[in-house]
């Protein structure tokens, strides 16, 4: 296990050095001169030249990668060019918010799936099956950001029940745990839990209708074991798999909330990257999406040797 | 009920099976297709939806550009404009038809062009395999490092909107999927006896892999390609959503969406409309995939 884990680690080096690249490439895919967007277009050739070298934009694209990255270790994503103020500072609140709502997010679709998936496996070929089916099919189907105006619709214009934006009450942007901020993070949850609760949902159907299947529970039957007591055994065989989906899906969801944060006005790496992209401000874009990015692979690293560590039939080494 | 018994009971399934399915394989694929009702429902919804859409100059009722500052925001229902009016005063029902073009088109088209590219290099990795394999997996690799929308975002937001830059952001995130797929079923069928039967009876690589392995693996591959073009339109629509797709005024459903958020206090109902039309094609495209996946009993 200690070996499999530091080869892990060293294995996530290269990936995460690799992210990193695609991300410093983002900005030199980007139509037009980086030049341009620091000074203004009528600036004297030897002020743009001094810029230039101030910026080390005059040198080979290997050189400027290096100097990037070695800002990047030391925590410098650079300066937003729309505010001057450094990218990092910005993200840091951003972060927090949208991890706020993913992992509520993440928690309701994965509760919803889990019941739901578990007991259209157990009865499969049922009402309730088809019925747990359909809603699966329909929460991976439906443009979440769609069923976000849908939501603010109904329970904010017609009903007036809840906040249809920000994240607290006056456009406040910082988070607490008070009710006047959990009432905005409702509808938001709601929106963005529907993904993982119909991908969890299928999930959960298929590992568990596979478990039920099998002979060892045909044999805790047989040994007299009630519905609750095959239960806990189906549910300690399924954990593993079950908690890489989860770890996965809150992964996606901290890069995926953009589109449910533009709708809501949540102050989160979503919305910075919505104002970010209109502004063509590509510090920022550049910034947060390495952020994100990096989180997710890390959280994929934590999730193989979390689900090694708890099924000793997986042997990796 | 011993194993034995199990394992010939296994072979009469699979002998009667072969007996029914002796008229072809697609045959008996399109037979179990048409049994199934659901699928069959949605293939008929999306069927009208793209008669509809190819034909939307003769049936639509106005035009699409065409703004009234007179008759804004008219509510579902209005005489002559049966859908309302939008946030420049032209005809929803119009736009919705003449948007299905652009939605459809930017749901599938970047699907099939990672299908084909996808297709040919997981192929070329799986049957090469050695460093021509390590080296086009592990770049895959790292572009399952980025969330899917994520990856989207960042590099058409990288390019700036346009419809082809979409497209290309696309594509990029749906190649390494099938790359995987594509790879994996190919390394399965590699090491099959038919193939080194093939081999041995002097084909060339390259015949090999247009006769034998291609047959083999399109079909499994194609049936996971149909799944992504749900996903691929809602995230179409959702880059034009942000402003990174289409551009106004061009009628698309995630622009529409867009431009008539404003309104949500005013006409909800007309504003939530081009996001149903994607809700109702997305869920259709899922069920013929999964359709189409039970009949010709491909699994994963």
């Amino acid at each position: 296990m200690l070996f499999y884990l530091i080869r892990r680690l060293i294995y996530a080096v290269p990936i995460a050095l690799a992210v990193g690249f695609v991300c410093f490439m983002l900005v030199q895919i980007a139509p037009g001169d980086p030049i341009n967007a620091i000074v203004p277009p009528d600036a004297p050739q030897d002020v743009v030249d001094q810029v230039r070298r101030d910026y080390g934009l005059d040198k080979p694209l290997p050189v400027q990668f290096g100097i990037w990255l070695l800002k990047v270790v030391q925590g410098d994503l650079g300066r937003s060019l729309a505010t001057g103020r450094p990218v990092w500072s910005d993200l840091q609140s951003a972060i927090g918010n949208t991890l706020t709502l993913a992992a509520s997010a993440s928690l309701l679709g994965f509760m919803l799936g889990c019941v739901l998936g578990g007991l259209a496996g157990t009865f499969r070929g049922s009402i309730l099956d088809r019925a747990a089916v359909t809603i699966a099919v329909a929460g991976v189907s439906v443009p979440h950001y769609w069923l976000g105006m849908v939501l603010v619709v109904i329970f904010s214009v017609q009903l007036n029940m809840l906040p249809a934006m920000g994240a607290g009450p006056g456009g406040s942007a910082d988070w607490a745990w008070d009710w006047e901020h959990m009432q905005h993070l409702v509808l938001p949850s709601i929106t963005l839990a529907v993904i993982p609760m119909g991908i969890v949902t299928r999930t959960v159907r298929g590992i568990v209708a596979e478990i039920m299947n099998q002979e060892f529970v045909v044999a805790l039957r047989g040994k007299g074991l009630t519905g609750w007591g095959v239960f806990l055994h189906v549910v300690k065989n399924a954990a593993p798999n079950v908690l890489a989906v989860l770890g996965l899906q809150l992964g996606y969801l901290m890069g995926g909330s953009i589109l449910v944060e533009t709708v809501f006005s949540w102050p989160g790496t979503g919305l910075l990257l919505n104002s970010a992209i209109f502004q063509r401000d590509l510090p920022v874009l550049q910034g947060t999406i390495l952020v994100l990015s990096l989180f997710f692979v890390a959280l994929n690293l934590l999730v193989d040797l979390v689900q090694t560590a708890l099924d000793p039939r997986i042997k990796r080494a | 009920m011993s194993t034995t018994t199990a394992a010939e009971a296994e072979l009469a399934i699979q002998a009667r099976q072969a007996a029914q399915n002796s008229d072809g394989y697609w045959k008996g694929v399109f037979k179990r297709v048409r049994r199934d009702k659901v699928t069959m429902f949605c293939a008929f919804i999306l069927l009208c939806m793209l008669l509809a859409i190819i034909f939307a100059p003769l049936i639509a009722p106005h035009e699409p550009f065409q703004g009234s500052m007179i008759r804004r925001l008219r509510p579902i229902g209005t005489p002559n404009y049966p859908l309302g009016t939008d946030e420049l005063g032209r005809d929803i029902l119009t736009r919705l038809l003449f948007g299905g073009r652009l939605s459809w088109f930017m749901g599938i088209v970047p699907v099939a062009l990672a299908f084909v590219m996808g297709t040919f290099l997981g192929v070329l990795a799986g049957f090469a395999g050695g460093k021509t394999n390590m080296l086009i997996m592990r770049v895959t690799d790292v572009f399952y490092a980025f969330p899917s929308v994520l990856l989207a975002v960042a590099i058409s937001g990288a390019l700036g909107a346009g419809i082809l830059n979409a497209i290309l952001a696309l594509t990029l995130v749906f190649v390494p999927p099938i790359i995987r797929v594509a790879e994996s079923v190919t390394q399965g069928v590699r090491n099959l006896d038919f193939v080194d039967a093939a081999r041995a009876s002097g084909a060339s690589a390259f015949t090999v892999v247009r006769v034998h392995v291609l047959g083999n693996v399109l079909g499994p591959i194609f049936i996971y390609a149909t799944s992504l073009i749900s996903v691929c339109m809602i995230l179409a629509s959702g880059l034009s959503f942000l402003g990174l797709g289409t551009r106004p005024p061009e009628a698309e459903w995630g622009l529409m969406l867009n431009t008539l958020r404003t309104a949500i206090y005013v006409q909800p109902w007309v504003a939530v409309l081009p996001g149903a039309c994607i809700f109702v094609t997305s869920i259709c495209f899922n069920l013929v995939s999964d359709g189409m996946r039970q009949a010709m009993d491909v699994k994963g």
